[in-house]
């Protein structure tokens, strides 16, 4: 980047016109809250002020988009770019964008919790306004002419009447925008976007389609790389007692093998070889294992008697104090369930002479990865830089984070060469962090009519978020040091957006509600941000138990959630997901349901409602989903067909998680380590799937990457109770679950 | 030992010994990365590549297995006319892929399904794809792809 390009700083600009002074009494921002004496700006602005750290215009006419989020799948990248690429009037082509580096990108955190659009796209987009007009005026400066009469087309600027132009870039030269954002210069008016609301092809996917060298991390293949493979403990609690290096150490190509307590890797020049060597080594590896865990089994008694802090997170009496009325209660419980990405975590380390690390890494946290790393190394934060790559993706905490710790520890110890780690599907599928097990007990009273008094809800979950955060301890291999770095105190979020309590507060108009969270700060399996963190199961039990009471209410289920509801946006994407599915005409089938599901992500964000349709198999349990809608409302919808592919790739990872996914363990050790032990859903089981959109535009964003997996989750219990009488509550909806709720 | 291995119709000497899987040696050796590591066991689908035409799993074929046989991979698929396959087109018309890490062994399995069957229905793609998995859920974008080029191919 031009560091050392001149300043386009204010005075120079007062200097070179005087218009800045006008365009400041122009622009009377209003600031929603004062935050060290200046106003706090919106999204990510708040923690990175500088327009220049957003956008950078080159002398040679090229534009670059900075930003700190990273492309997940998600399409964010494509997004980012309509919205600056619009609102600064440039070709989407002429724009570069670098997303996730720490020595370059804008700090916005880590990418994840449905935040990208409302935090990063409305920073991206105010940015570029803002520039656009700030290049409006020193090109009506320069014209002699009303800024008003300007047109702008791909950066370059046009007066009608005189047909004289110039550009952003000779308008900058080689200077950069020096100033803060003001956040004061409003978005394009519908009527005027070029490529916000409409579905631009994914920018990234051409790249990747085609196989081309580096569009994956996995892909790099930088001149002088070597390969590191880690041999990790046979479980949680083994430590190394002793290994013998020699025989790994003798096989050709073997550069180097590495112990440090009970961290223990190789080095190879080739990949193949590294995997040898690993075997060869693990071999001759003698461990001290101990029993840590409650079993798979066990898991949610383990979770019931272990020592919790308990939250209250609402308490809202009812005002009248009328007779308790039918009382109606149950608990439902979720698994631990993995990421399960389909490319196992890899991560490219290289230390240089300067002592200066870079990683390329597929975290979604590149910038708290970065720090952890440096802590865990003993350097200097700013020695180490994390640049991000893409991945394969899973949307949540894998094992991307501890790939990059791991290859800190290679690279530290072959100074000079970069050294690729590539984790195994068995690494994968044992180490990485996975959702938490929850229970959850819910009760309520119903009035007259059948609906809801007074509702009480306790949940009892571990920790969902050990993201690295800038802590050691956070990374895997920090863990297994000879001087180990201890697994931090683990946090439970707060609100709005809360974290095991995710949604635990239903949004219904109940006149009384109770919720309390049973926080377990022991982690005896390893857990992190799962896709929605405690949403999933949060919504899976609300809504499950909303279509228990509309059963006993004698209420078809959504009329029973629309007239408890008073959001009317809320109740808009329930009616519109009804309409698409035919809900009003359904014609059941013995063996044949519906059921639907709604919810408002973290209460905060996108609204959506889930329609499935299912057949049960009752003699087998067997379920099938012959067809699901989703319907939501994500604000203004800047790529609809994005926002489409996010709610349908979650409703159908939903169903996944909820059909057949849950991680087996014994006292000792993860037995889940391949595709057989942990199965996904596959072509044969996928159902067809609508999407409706309730656009909004002109509303702010709200993000709908986490939006469809808790009412998937329920409304496909639901419509397999609606199918058979069945009422499973307990996920995954096995086979043998629902055989067993028919007997029961 | 050298064995020559004819992919994407050139014919490469290759130096890695004979049971180092054909994937690796695509990848490190040949620096052809289209094909994917996702298991190292057959159950994903991402190494896919084409051997003879067929769909095989590159990462538990040891490379002095392949022999004479024509080997495939993403960056040299073609139609028969040597133009661009229809299955590149149709992927990105149907913007099928989130994360797209899957999606190489995706097309390759599709590329050997449409050359055995020009016009499968919908339970043959289905069935063909069973074993790739995909799990930022793009399975109907995917599905969609693959019935767009089988339609563009019939014309």
């Amino acid at each position: 980047m031009s560091a050392a390009a001149p300043a386009l700083d204010r005075r120079g600009l007062l200097r070179a016109g005087g218009w800045l002074a006008l365009a400041f009494t122009l622009r009377g921002a209003a600031p929603a809250a004062a935050q060290d004496g200046k106003p706090r700006l919106p999204g990510s602005l708040a923690a990175n002020r500088d327009l220049d750290a957003w956008i950078r215009i080159g002398a040679d006419g090229s534009v670059t988009l900075l930003t700190g989020k990273v492309e997940l799948g998600q399409g964010i990248l494509t997004a980012l770019a309509q919205l600056c690429a619009d609102e600064l009037d440039v070709d989407l082509a002429r724009l570069r964008i670098v997303s996730g580096d720490t020595a370059l990108s804008p700090n916005e955190g880590v990418t994840a919790g449905s935040f990208s659009m409302s935090n990063g796209g409305t920073a991206v987009r105010l940015a570029a306004a803002e520039v656009r007009s700030i290049l409006l005026d020193m090109a009506a400066e320069r014209l002699g002419v009303p800024r008003g009469r300007l047109t702008v087309s791909d950066g370059t600027v046009t007066d009608p009447d005189t047909g004289r132009t110039t550009t952003y870039w000779e308008l900058l030269g080689d200077r950069r925008i020096e100033r803060e954002a003001t956040a004061a210069v409003p978005p394009k008016p519908a009527a005027e976007r070029r490529l916000i609301g409409r579905p631009v092809p994914r920018l990234d996917l051409p790249a990747k389609l085609a196989g081309e060298p580096g569009a994956f991390l996995h892909d790099l293949r930088p001149e002088g790389m070597v390969h590191g493979r880690v041999v990790r403990p046979p479980s949680y609690g083994a430590s190394l007692v002793e290994v013998d290096a020699g025989p790994a150490l003798a096989l050709p190509g073997v550069l180097k093998v590495v112990r440090d307590g009970s961290f223990l890797a190789v080095i190879a020049e080739g990949e193949w070889t590294a995997i040898k060597a690993a075997e060869v080594l693990s071999a001759a590896a003698r461990w001290e294992e101990r029993d840590t865990l409650p079993t798979d089994a066990g898991a949610h008694d383990w979770l019931l008697a272990a020592p919790a802090r308990v939250i209250p997170i609402k308490d809202d009496k009812r005002p009248d104090g009328a007779a308790a009325g039918r009382r109606f209660e149950a608990t439902y419980r979720r698994p631990y369930q993995m990421h399960a990405s389909v490319g196992p975590s890899v991560a490219l380390g290289e230390m240089g002479a300067d002592g200066k690390l870079t990683v390329h890494t597929h975290s979604q946290s590149v910038f708290e990865t970065a720090a952890a790393i440096a802590g865990m190394l003993g350097q200097p934060p700013e020695s180490v830089r994390c640049v991000h790559v893409a991945g394969s993706g899973c949307y949540g905490h894998n094992g991307a984070d501890d790939a990059a710790a791991d290859a800190a520890l290679l690279a530290r110890a072959l100074p000079g060469r970069p050294v690729r780690v590539q984790w195994s599907r068995e690494d994968e599928h044992a180490w990485e962090p996975y959702g938490a097990a929850m229970v959850i007990k819910v009760a309520a009273e119903l009035d007259d009519r059948g609906d809801v008094r007074d509702w009480t809800y306790d949940l009892w979950s571990t920790p969902h978020g050990t993201r690295p955060g800038g802590k050691p301890g956070n990374l895997l291999p920090a863990r297994h040091l000879a001087s180990p770095h201890a697994v931090p105190e683990p946090q439970n979020g707060g609100p709005p957006n809360y974290a095991a309590d995710r949604n635990a507060i239903a949004a219904y108009a109940f006149p009384g509600q109770r919720v309390a969270t049973h926080f377990v700060t022991d982690m005896p399996v390893r857990v992190s941000s799962h896709r929605g963190l405690g949403a999933y199961a949060n919504v899976f039990a609300i809504e499950c138990f909303m279509d228990e009471l509309a059963v006993a209410a004698g209420s078809d289920p959504l009329e029973y959630r629309l007239r408890q509801m008073k959001d009317e946006r809320a109740r808009a994407v329930m009616v519109r997901a009804a309409e698409r599915f035919g809900w009003s005409a359904y014609d059941r089938q013995p063996g044949r349901g519906r059921g639907i599901a709604y919810a408002r992500y973290k209460n905060v964000a996108a609204y959506c409602a889930v329609c499935v349709e299912a057949e049960v198999e009752r003699g087998s349990g067997a379920i099938r989903v012959t067809r699901a809608v989703v319907a939501a409302d994500a604000g203004e919808a800047v790529n609809p067909d994005g926002l489409a592919n996010q709610l349908e790739g979650g409703l159908i990872q939903s169903l996944s998680w909820s059909l057949m996914e849950g991680v087996r363990f014994d006292r000792r050790r993860i037995l889940s380590r391949d595709w057989a032990d942990y199965p996904i859903l596959t072509f044969s089981e996928v159902p067809p799937v609508e999407v409706a959109i309730v656009d909004r535009p002109g509303q702010p964003f709200l993000g709908a990457g986490e939006a469809s997996q808790g009412p998937t989750a329920a409304a496909l219990a639901n419509a397999v109770f609606d199918a058979c009488g069945a009422r499973v509550r307990d996920l995954p909806l096995e086979r043998g679950r629902v055989v067993q709720a028919l007997e029961s | 030992m050298a064995v020559d291995l004819t992919v994407n119709g050139a014919t490469r000497a290759v130096r890695s010994p004979g049971d180092v899987p054909l994937l690796y040696v695509l990848r490190d050796e040949l620096g052809l990365t289209g094909a994917k590591y996702g298991c190292g066991s057959g159950h994903c689908g991402s190494c896919t590549v084409l051997l003879d035409g067929l769909a095989v799993r590159a990462c538990v074929i040891p490379v002095d297995a392949v022999g004479g046989r024509e080997v495939t991979t993403l960056e040299g698929l073609r139609a028969t006319d040597g133009g661009p396959h229809a299955l590149h087109g149709a992927f990105l018309a149907e913007q099928a892929g989130q994360c797209a890490y899957c999606i190489p062994g995706m097309i390759m399995t599709a590329a050997g399904l449409l050359g055995e069957n020009p016009a499968p229905g919908d339970r043959d793609i289905r069935l063909a794809l069973d074993g790739n998995l995909c799990r930022c859920g793009s399975h109907n974008r995917i599905l969609r792809a693959v019935r767009r080029a089988a339609a563009e191919m019939a014309t």
